[in-house]
C-alpha cells in the first residue's frame, strides 16, 4: 500500500499525537538554553544564586544542556526518550536548587524557592509527556495490522457488491454486532465484545473504486481507531477473484484495549481469516456452513471447543 | 431419535439424542430407512481418526425419506427417496465445479484444523470426525443433509434400498478407483482388499473392461465373493507370496493398474513386517499400515497406474519413492466424489449392468448397531457388510 493510503495516514496521525507535548517542552528547552548560555547573570539574579561564584559556570552548563534536549525534542524521533531526559535534567536541577536553599536567606532564598516551586512545576509536565509519549508508543506497537485473502468464485463486480454493502459484513465478520450505513460514506459500526461489552464507532468510506477495491476508517474521536482496505482482484484464468483484505486496529492502552484484543483473540489474522472463510462461503453458497460440532460455524475457538456431531438440545436452537 | 454414537476406541452405542432440525436455509431432513457400517467407520471405531468426541454421531452411508425441505431446496419435496453421498459438497465453489466434490471449499466448518494437518481442508464428511466438519451422522433414525440441493439423488420405487443404499459411498468409490485406472483393452487389474470397496472396484472394472481382475485378501470367504460375483481370480496372501503370485499371473508384466482398497489399517503375511509397523503405528511415529500401498508400486508394470482409494489420515513410513520415481509410475487417489457418480452408477443398476448388493452379508436393527460394529471388525460370520435397517 502507498503512503497516500488512508490507512497509513491514520497512524501518522497517532504519532503526532504523542509528540504534541515533547515539541512544546524542546521549545521551552530551547529558551531556557539560550537564556542560561547568552545571560547566565540575569538568570543569576532572578534565581537568587547570584552570591555564588560557581553560579555562572553551573548555569551555563545547565544551558549547554538544555539546548541538547531541545535539539532531541525538537528533531521529534523517539520523544519518549528524550523527554525522559528531561525529567533527569529537572533531578539534577531540583537537587541542586535544594542544596542552594539550604545555605541562603531572606530574597536570595525566597528567589530560590521560587525558581525550585517552578522547576517543580515544570518537571511535573515533563513527567506527563514522558509518560504520555511512551504510552503513544506502546499503542503504536500494539496496533494490529494484517493482510490476509481468499480466493472466490465469483466475479470482482459481485464480490464487490456484496462488500460494499456494508450492512452484510457482519454476516461474516464474527466480531462484528450490525454495521448501519448512514449514506453512501457514512456508517455506524457496532462490535460485541467479550461479556456483552459493545464497543461502537463511526466510520466512513475513503476510497471507493468500483468493483476493485474500497478502503474504510473510523472517524476521528473513536476509541479504538481502525481502518482497512479490501481488493478485489480477478484471479488469473477465470478462478474467480482474489479477495485481499488489510486491516488494522489501534487499540488503547487499560480495560478497553484488553477487549479489543480479546476480541480479536489471540491470533488475530486466524480470526480474520475465518472471516474471510465466511465471506466466502457467503457469496458462493449464500448461507454460513454449519454442523452441529460447529453450530455457529467456521470460528477458531469453536474449533477448539467443539460440541460432539449430534443434533443441539432445544434449548440452544 | 435414537443414534448410533462413538463412544470412545471399540465402544460405540445406540442412545436417545435430540431430533435434527434445518439449520440452514439448504437443508433437507431424511428419515432413514437404511444405513450401512463402512470399512473406514472401523478406523474411527479403532480410534485412528483423529478429532472424535464421546457422543458423535456415527455413519457416512445412508439413505430415505426426505421429510423437511429449507425453503433453498427446489429439487426435493417431503416423501422423496433419496440415497445421500457421504461427502458433503456446496455445489458452487470452483473445486465442486470442476466435479471433485470430496474437496468441496465451502463444507468444512472445522477447515482451520484441517489445514493444519493436510495443508489444505477437504470436503466435510457425515459422521466422521471434527477434523472433517463435525457433522452428525446417517447411523441415526433421522439426519440432517446440508446442500440438499446439491446431494441426494431421487431413487426410484423399482430400486430396492440394498442396491440404493450402496450409492452413498463404496460401489461410487469402488468405481471411482476403477476408473482412475484408465482401463484399456487387455489390461489386468489387481484390487488389494476384498471388503465391500475392492469387491465393487474389481466389479467396476470388470465392467470397464478389464481382460483379467485379480483380488488379494486374506479371508477365503471375501475372495470366494471375488470369485463368485466377479469372476476375479484370486491370491490369498497369508499363504502366498503376492509379487511373485502376480508376476507369474502376469508373465512378468506386472499387473497394468494397482488399486489400493486397504488403507491405513493393513494387514501383512509376515507376521515381522506386521509387527514392525504395527508397532511404530502404537508408538504414534506413522499413523498407517501401509503394507497393500507399498506391494501395490512394487507389483505395479512400469508405467501402470497405482490408484488408491483406501483411507489414510496421516503420514506413512518406508514409502517406496525410488521404485515409483524409476518406474515412471502415475498415482491417482482422493475421496471419493460421490455426486459426479450417483446418477450414472443408478442408471448402471436400473439397467443391470451390476447389482451392488451382493457384497451384504448382514442386515439387522439400528438398535443393534454395537453388535453390527463387532461382528464386522472382528470378521465373525463371514462379515462382509452390515447394513441397519431402521
Amino acid at each position: 500500500m502507498d503512503e497516500t493510503d488512508p490507512m497509513m495516514l491514520d497512524q501518522r496521525k497517532r504519532r503526532d499525537r504523542g509528540t504534541g507535548l515533547p515539541r512544546v517542552l524542546g521549545v521551552v528547552s530551547l529558551a531556557l538554553g539560550s537564556g542560561g548560555l547568552l545571560a547566565p547573570r540575569t538568570v543569576a539574579r532572578l534565581t537568587g544564586v547570584d552570591d555564588s561564584p560557581a553560579a555562572r559556570a553551573v548555569i551555563a552548563a545547565v544551558g549547554a544542556r538544555e539546548l541538547v534536549h531541545a535539539a532531541g525534542l525538537l528533531a521529534g524521533r523517539r520523544p519518549a526518550g528524550w523527554t525522559w531526559t528531561r525529567v533527569a535534567g529537572d533531578a539534577v536541577d531540583l537537587t541542586l536548587l535544594g542544596r542552594t536553599w539550604a545555605d541562603r536567606c531572606g530574597e536570595r532564598r525566597r528567589r530560590v524557592a521560587l525558581t525550585t516551586a517552578a522547576i517543580a512545576g515544570i518537571a511535573a509536565v515533563d513527567l506527563i509527556a514522558a509518560v504520555r509519549a511512551g504510552r503513544a508508543r506502546a499503542a503504536l506497537r500494539r496496533v494490529i495490522d494484517m493482510e490476509v485473502a481468499v480466493t472466490v468464485n465469483r466475479s470482482p463486480a459481485e464480490a464487490y457488491r456484496f462488500w460494499r454493502d456494508l450492512e452484510n459484513l457482519p454476516r461474516f465478520m464474527s466480531h462484528l454486532d450490525a454495521v448501519r450505513t448512514d449514506d453512501l460514506r457514512r456508517s455506524h459500526w457496532i462490535a460485541r465484545g467479550p461479556a456483552g461489552r459493545r464497543i461502537e464507532w463511526d466510520a466512513e468510506i475513503v476510497d471507493d473504486q468500483l468493483n476493485r477495491s474500497l478502503a474504510w476508517r473510523s472517524l476521528p474521536g473513536t476509541r479504538v481507531p481502525n481502518a482497512g482496505r479490501v481488493r478485489f482482484v480477478p484471479a488469473p484464468g477465470d478462478r474467480g477473484t482474489e479477495v485481499r483484505v488489510r486491516l488494522r486496529y489501534a487499540p488503547p492502552a487499560g480495560a478497553l484495549g484488553r477487549a479489543v484484543a480479546k476480541l480479536f483473540g489471540e491470533e488475530p489474522e486466524q480470526q480474520v481469516r475465518d472471516d474471510l472463510r465466511r465471506f466466502k462461503q457467503v457469496v458462493e453458497t449464500g448461507e454460513v456452513v454449519r454442523s452441529e460440532g460447529s453450530p455457529d460455524g467456521i470460528s477458531l475457538r469453536q474449533q477448539v471447543m467443539q460440541r460432539p456431531a449430534q443434533p443441539l438440545p432445544v434449548a440452544r436452537r | 431419535m435414537k443414534a448410533t454414537v462413538w463412544m470412545g476406541k471399540d465402544s460405540v452405542k445406540v442412545v436417545k439424542v435430540p431430533d435434527p432440525t434445518i439449520m440452514n436455509a439448504r437443508d433437507a431432513i431424511v428419515r432413514v430407512t437404511s444405513t450401512a457400517i463402512c470399512g473406514s467407520d472401523l478406523h474411527l471405531y479403532h480410534g485412528y481418526i483423529p478429532a472424535m468426541r464421546k457422543g458423535d454421531i456415527l455413519g457416512h452411508e445412508f439413505m430415505g425419506e426426505v421429510v423437511e425441505v429449507g425453503p433453498q431446496v427446489r429439487n426435493l419435496r417431503p416423501g422423496d427417496r433419496v440415497v445421500v453421498p457421504f461427502p458433503i459438497a456446496c455445489g458452487h465453489c470452483s473445486s465442486c465445479q470442476r466435479g471433485l466434490y470430496s474437496v468441496c471449499e465451502n463444507s468444512n466448518p472445522n477447515a482451520g484444523t484441517a489445514e493444519k494437518i493436510m495443508g489444505h481442508s477437504p470436503a466435510g464428511i457425515f459422521g466422521y470426525s471434527h477434523l472433517l466438519g463435525g457433522y452428525a451422522g446417517g447411523q441415526a433414525e433421522y439426519a440432517r443433509v446440508p446442500f440438499a440441493d446439491v446431494g441426494p439423488v431421487k431413487v426410484p420405487d423399482e430400486v430396492p434400498d440394498d442396491q440404493a443404499v450402496m450409492l452413498a459411498d463404496v460401489l461410487p468409490t469402488g468405481f471411482m478407483g476403477a476408473e482412475m485406472c484408465d482401463i484399456k483393452p487387455g489390461d489386468v487389474i489387481a484390487v488389494w482388499g476384498a471388503g465391500p470397496v475392492g469387491l465393487l472396484a474389481a466389479a467396476s472394472a470388470r465392467m470397464l473392461g478389464a481382460a483379467r481382475v485379480i483380488v488379494i485378501d486374506r479371508y477365503p470367504y471375501r475372495l470366494r465373493l471375488a470369485e463368485e460375483h466377479v469372476g476375479a481370480e484370486t491370491v490369498n496372501y497369508e499363504d502366498t507370496d503376492v509379487l511373485d503370485a502376480l508376476n507369474a499371473m502376469t508373465a512378468g508384466r506386472g499387473p497394468d493398474a494397482c488399486i489400493d482398497a486397504v488403507g491405513l489399517e493393513g494387514h501383512h503375511g509376515n507376521a515381522a513386517v506386521y509387527a514392525y509397523d504395527r508397532a511404530k503405528q502404537a508408538a504414534r511415529v506413522e499413523t498407517e499400515r501401509p503394507f497393500a500401498l507399498r506391494q501395490a508400486i512394487l507389483a505395479c508394470r512400469s508405467g501402470g497406474v497405482v490408484s488408491v482409494i483406501g483411507a489414510y489420515g496421516g503420514f506413512v513410513d518406508k514409502f517406496p519413492m525410488g521404485a515409483f520415481m524409476n518406474r515412471s509410475l502415475i498415482m491417482r487417489t482422493g475421496q471419493c466424489h460421490v455426486q459426479r457418480y450417483t446418477r450414472p452408477l443408478l442408471n448402471r443398476i436400473q439397467r443391470g449392468d451390476i447389482d451392488p448388493s451382493f457384497i451384504i452379508s448382514h442386515r439387522m436393527a439400528l438398535k443393534d448397531a454395537a453388535k453390527g460394529y463387532k461382528i464386522f471388525q472382528k470378521k465373525q460370520d463371514e462379515c462382509t457388510k452390515v447394513v441397519l435397517k431402521v
